[in-house]
């Protein structure tokens, strides 16, 4: 067992010498990788941080709730108590109508016409503050129906057609990920897959000697498959850095931008499950591809 | 140890290589195979060696009927057997070392008994000390004596060899056939296809000679007479 492992050990190495002494072509290979793979990654990126943005412009989804006129004040407090009782609720304020003429008359500048007025046209309102966690198109919608069951509720005003939007834009933001990342992977395999053509056809002699001292199949295969799992790793990692980059550069501007919305939005890199992941879809892919382009190639050369 | 029987082969071209050819040979005995090029010395060792597959007949070697043996099984097959080529096939990017380690690193033998093995093979070529060579800094002497040690690192039943003295001259020739003598007499069946004239004067071993795919002649060995002395063997023998 143990010589087992060494002599993969020893194949990884040997595979890993063998592509560092062809440095320039190497160096192309992983770095087509790298953009194939990056590109998906960036794509995540993009679906992620947005979430995380309209995370952000959802806590400043509130509802308006107009009481019915006419309701005591005694009755909007009590209202505006249950509703913050809520769970889903952090926050409920109270502007009680005569509250609301007065500020109404200084800021409009219908004073006059206000005062002309028998009585005052304005309901209670209550600004209700969703909490973090329920900030949902379907819980504030929920959130929205139970206030407006209230017995002195008149209605409850709630916008979330905008939420509902963003978030079908982002679904199909996944969607069209998954896509480039099925159709990059592909692109990757096929690209290892040449590669380690390419290289079997290099090395036919080797193949064939090795072939005629009793080298079974997986024998022979097997740097090859080594060769497609460094090319994968390092297509990951160039990929990895490659966000990177693209989180160092976009980090400023983004963060501008969102203060100018008055958000303290931060765009953020990928998180170590999606790193993983990055790095073991590199590798699988290279495997994969050097497997396949290996068992095809290798079985037609035969001694003779 | 090797016995045809009343094989053929012939090549999807339409050349029969191979007609209706019988022949066995003992374990321990040491063969040449003569005839002009085109006689089909070349295709009976790929039969040997599985390159090639009797078109008809019946090839046994070592108690096994290689007509059962499967395309999975030829490498193990293969590992029986050791081979020396005309043009020895190193590797030319590997030392001596690892161009004799790899019949041993194939078969999953441990490092430290690898070392071991590969030394001894070097040794009984003559060519200690020149592992870490690569083939390039070597003679075509020395690259053949080389192929010849990874031919009989992994200690094979048999040892076939295609043209072995091709390109070298005769002193050279003459080295390398005395190295095949004594593993014959240690017990390895040895079979030499070659048409080296000079060589079959100073070896008078059993003989088969081909023409046109078939045995025309054969030559039993002088029964009794010992060929060559032994302690000749050794005093000329060792020559790097």
């Amino acid at each position: 067992m143990t010589a087992w492992l060494l002599r993969h050990l020893q194949t990884a190495i040997g595979s890993l010498g063998r592509l560092a002494q062809h440095k320039l072509a190497t160096t192309l290979t992983i770095l087509v990788i790298g953009i194939a793979l990056a590109l998906p990654a960036c794509l995540h990126l993009l679906v992620t941080n947005a979430q995380v943005a309209t995370g952000n412009w959802n806590r400043a989804v509130d509802l308006t709730v107009f009481l019915k006129r006419p309701t005591s004040a005694e009755e909007a407090r009590r209202t505006t108590e249950r509703i913050r009782q809520r769970r889903d609720v952090a926050e409920a304020q109270l502007i009680l109508a005569d509250e609301a003429l007065k500020e109404f008359r200084r800021d409009s500048g219908f004073g006059e016409a206000i005062d002309a007025l028998n009585e005052n046209p304005l309901p209670h309102t209550i600004v209700v503050r969703p909490a973090a966690t329920y900030t949902n198109a379907a819980n504030l919608e929920s959130l929205a129906t139970d206030v407006r069951a209230l017995p002195s509720v008149e209605a409850v005003q709630l916008d979330t057609a905008w939420v509902n939007r963003l978030n079908a834009i982002l679904e199909a933001f996944q969607r069209g990920l998954l896509l480039a990342g099925g159709i990059l992977g592909l692109g990757v395999m096929v690209i290892v897959g040449n590669t380690i053509r390419l290289d079997i056809q290099n090395r036919r002699d080797e193949i064939e000697v090795t072939k005629l001292v009793g080298g079974s199949d997986a024998f022979v295969r097997r740097p090859f498959l080594y060769n497609g799992f460094w090319y994968g790793l390092g297509g990951a990692v160039t990929a990895w850095l490659i966000t990177l980059v693209a989180i160092a550069v976009l980090r400023e501007p983004i963060g501008r931008l969102a203060g100018l919305y008055g958000s303290a939005f931060e765009l953020g890199a990928l998180d170590p499950k999606a790193s993983a992941l990055l790095v073991l879809s590199g590798v699988a892919l290279g495997w994969l591809g050097s497997y396949i382009a290996a068992t095809r190639h290798l079985r037609r050369i035969e001694p003779s | 140890m090797i016995r045809f029987d009343h094989v053929f082969k012939r090549y999807p071209n339409g050349r029969e290589a191979l007609s209706d050819l019988s022949l066995e040979i003992a374990a321990g005995e040491i063969v040449f195979v003569t005839g002009h090029s085109g006689a089909g010395k070349s295709s009976l060792l790929k039969l040997i060696s599985l390159i090639e597959r009797p078109s008809r007949g019946q090839l046994i070697v070592n108690g096994q009927n290689v007509a059962g043996i499967g395309r999975r099984k030829v490498p193990a097959y293969r590992r029986q057997i050791g081979m020396v080529f005309q043009d020895h096939k190193l590797l030319y990017d590997r030392t001596t070392f690892d161009n004799v380690a790899l019949p041993l690193v194939i078969a999953g033998v441990s490092t430290k008994e690898i070392g071991k093995r590969v030394r001894a093979a070097l040794d009984q070529v003559g060519l200690l000390g020149r592992e870490q060579s690569v083939p390039l800094e070597l003679s075509t002497g020395e690259q053949q004596r080389v192929g010849i040690a990874r031919a009989v690192v992994s200690k094979p039943a048999i040892l076939i060899a295609d043209e072995p003295t091709g390109n070298l001259d005769p002193d050279l020739s003459l080295e390398v056939m005395k190295i095949f003598r004594r593993f014959s007499e240690v017990g390895v069946t040895v079979l030499v296809a070659s048409h080296d004239i000079y060589l079959l004067e100073h070896f008078p071993v059993r003989r088969v000679r081909l023409e046109g795919g078939r045995i025309v002649a054969t030559s039993q060995s002088p029964a009794g007479e010992k060929l060559l002395d032994p302690r000749k063997l050794l005093d000329h023998g060792a020559q790097p």
